[in-house]
């Protein structure tokens, strides 16, 4: 029987013609900050999703936020840093639980980092897998291979974890099913220059790119 | 038939070789059913032949008896000095020339039997029943019985311990890991069997190497939560091996597993995603072999207003055992929907020049980071442990500067840092 028909007969039984191309969309999860959620919708499970921006855009402050919002909803993390440039003490005020968080600190060496958030995801368990490749140099960021970044979208895909990465510039390219740029838009200081000063906090907007979709949501990350 | 091995050593341990039906009749005194073992070993003479051989092996020092009750081997193994046999039907004649203080008779018994003349099994055996039943009793009469080695009775037996430890010989040494990984799955294996038929766990691994150099190298691989699983213990304790290797060829493997209840564990559909305890231990091992022992751990602030103060816990039980359902957290922030400016760390902070204005950080150069200070808030002076031997104190600036980025910058009484920026 020729496909055709047969998908004709099925559409008949279902009532309806049926997208037989689709795929069904992945299950998303709150990044902790509305402004993003709103705007964005979520992080997807089982995908790579990027963070980037120069130093002092808030990306920090925003995959901390993150990191946050997993660790409450009691999912174990991973945190791979390249760089050693993870702040406890930062990130428990953020309110990241730590003892639900594992840290490896690959000294600098981003070939190290690739290796063991490729091992973290293959042990499996996990609900978040992060790899921070933030203060990384761009030229050595830019050598990761396209395919090492492939691989890492493949060994997380039909998995529960949301694979994250943070970093100077886009590394992973088209292996990233959601990119979010940061960029700093402001720098709140109280009081007048010259006299006794706080930093306040950061204006912070994350431009997501998502399947050609674009969007721009704003949050302000403030200081303790 | 019963064997006893009476005199010093691990007795009981060398019984449980050859029986399980072990009892430990004095602390000297180890008495065992040998029945069906001729079928293994042969002839009496051999199975006798074999458990000198053992006893040697073992360091045990002891007689040997064989014989058809377990009193009568008792009494040939306290006796006679060396392997006995005592010919079934004969054990009359063959205890006849023992002496009767080895009985242990109570001390009136043994004042009347000495007033008689009687100081000898055979001496005993020769009384009738009747007259000794009315002159010395039922006592009399179990004596009499086993000086005639006719007394029947049942072993109390003993529990056998619960030891899993099990060891190989090599013929040659190994000096590859390759190899002795063979060896180590060959002993994990046999052991975890040993484990299940008695619905056992393990939550300790100790593995004990004798070199060639007659050195001996220990290890011990402890488990975050009771798990049976030979593969993932074999690869934990390669790559253990891998980065601790043995300093020359191995030539004595011995293996043990701490017995445990294993861990129960109910799973639930609102219980958060956990990773599986023995292989977490397992991916963390491995990546601790790429990175490094002590950089792989969960962080733990301490509890200390010094800058920078944390611990990462590398050992075992990173996570929980068990992964209960999530209570909700300690409500540590109030407002968690307002994101809070995280910082990025240098370590170590990189040392700066900085050029002061008017008492006001004016320009920084470090490795990596060099503009005008734009903007700066501070100084913030903190100090603590003064009354330490590692007191520390700082001034503080949060600063903006010229290449776009925030920064926190400190001086101290090293000179000026750059301890990370604003992210």
């Amino acid at each position: 029987m020729a496909p055709a028909l047969l998908q004709k007969q099925f559409e008949s039984v279902l009532g309806g013609p049926l997208d037989w191309q689709a795929r069904p969309a992945p299950e998303v999860v709150r990044t902790g900050i509305p402004e993003v959620d709103a705007a964005i919708g979520g992080l997807p499970r089982g995908a790579l999703t990027e963070i980037y921006g120069p130093a002092s855009s808030g990306r920090t402050s925003l995959f901390f936020g993150i990191l946050a919002a997993a660790t409450e909803r009691g999912e174990f993390c991973a945190l791979v840093d390249a760089e050693d440039a993870f702040d406890p003490a930062s990130a428990a005020q953020a309110g990241v639980r730590l003892e639900r968080l594992v840290w490896i600190r690959s000294a600098h060496n981003a070939e190290h980092a690739l290796k063991a958030a490729d091992l973290l995801i293959q042990g499996g368990g996990f609900g978040m897998v992060a790899m921070d490749l933030g203060d990384t140099p761009a030229a050595t960021a830019r050598r990761i291979s396209l395919t090492s970044w492939f691989r890492l979208r493949r060994a997380v895909e039909h998995t529960p974890t949301v694979l994250v990465t943070v970093a100077r510039q886009s590394n992973a390219k088209t292996c990233a099913s959601l990119a979010i740029e940061c960029a700093r838009e402001r720098t709140a200081w109280s009081g007048a220059p010259g006299t006794s000063r706080l930093l306040r906090g950061i204006r912070v907007r994350a431009k997501s790119i998502e399947r050609s979709k674009v969007c721009s949501p704003v949050f302000t990350a403030a200081a303790l | 038939m019963f064997a006893c091995l009476y005199g010093s050593g691990p007795l009981t341990a060398l019984a449980f070789e050859f029986s399980p039906t072990v009892e430990r009749t004095a602390p000297d005194t180890v008495t065992f059913d040998a029945a069906g073992l001729d079928r293994l070993f042969g002839a009496a003479q051999d199975l006798a032949a074999a458990m000198v051989r053992r006893a040697a092996e073992t360091g045990c020092q002891a007689n040997l008896a064989l014989a058809a009750n377990p009193d009568t081997a008792v009494c040939a193994a306290r006796g006679f000095a060396g392997v006995s046999i005592v010919p079934e039907g004969d054990e009359a004649k063959y205890l006849g020339r023992l002496p009767l203080a080895l009985l242990a008779p109570t001390p009136e018994l043994q004042e009347t039997l000495e007033r008689w003349g009687i100081r000898r099994f055979q001496d005993l055996a020769a009384l009738p029943p009747l007259g000794i039943a009315e002159r010395l009793g039922p006592e009399g009469l179990r004596l009499r019985e086993l000086a005639r080695g006719e007394a029947e009775r049942k072993l109390a037996p003993e529990a056998e311990p619960l030891r899993f430890a099990d060891e190989i010989e090599l013929e040659y040494p190994v000096d590859l890991l390759e190899p002795l990984a063979f060896l180590l799955a060959r002993l994990l294996n046999g052991l975890a069997t040993r484990l299940a038929t008695r619905a056992l766990a393990t939550d300790e691994l100790r593995l004990r190497l004798k070199l060639e150099s007659r050195a001996t190298d220990e290890r011990t691989l402890r488990l975050p939560v009771p798990a049976l699983d030979p593969k993932a213990f074999l690869k934990l304790l390669q790559l253990d091996l891998a980065a601790h290797p043995p300093l020359a060829p191995v030539v004595h493997v011995w293996l043990a597993m701490n017995p445990v209840k294993p861990r129960a564990a109910q799973n639930g559909l609102f219980i958060p995603l956990a990773p599986e305890p023995v292989k977490l231990e397992l991916t963390l091992a491995r990546i601790k072999s790429i990175v490094g022992e002590d950089r792989v751990g969960s962080p733990e602030l301490l509890d200390t207003h010094r800058p920078g103060a944390f611990r990462q816990k590398g050992d075992r039980r990173i996570f929980p055992a068990k992964a209960a359902a999530f209570d909700g957290g300690d409500g540590r922030r109030k407002n968690a929907s307002v994101p809070l400016l995280a910082l990025r760390v240098f370590r170590p902070p990189r040392a700066a020049q900085v050029t002061l204005a008017s008492g006001q950080p004016g320009f920084l150069a470090a490795e990596g980071i060099r503009g005008k200070v734009l903007e700066f808030a501070g100084p913030w002076r903190t100090s603590g442990d003064w009354w330490t031997t590692d007191p520390w104190s700082r001034d503080e600036w949060d600063i903006a500067l010229s290449d776009g980025a925030l920064y926190r910058i400190y001086c101290s009484p090293r000179g000026w840092f750059v301890e990370g920026s604003y992210d």
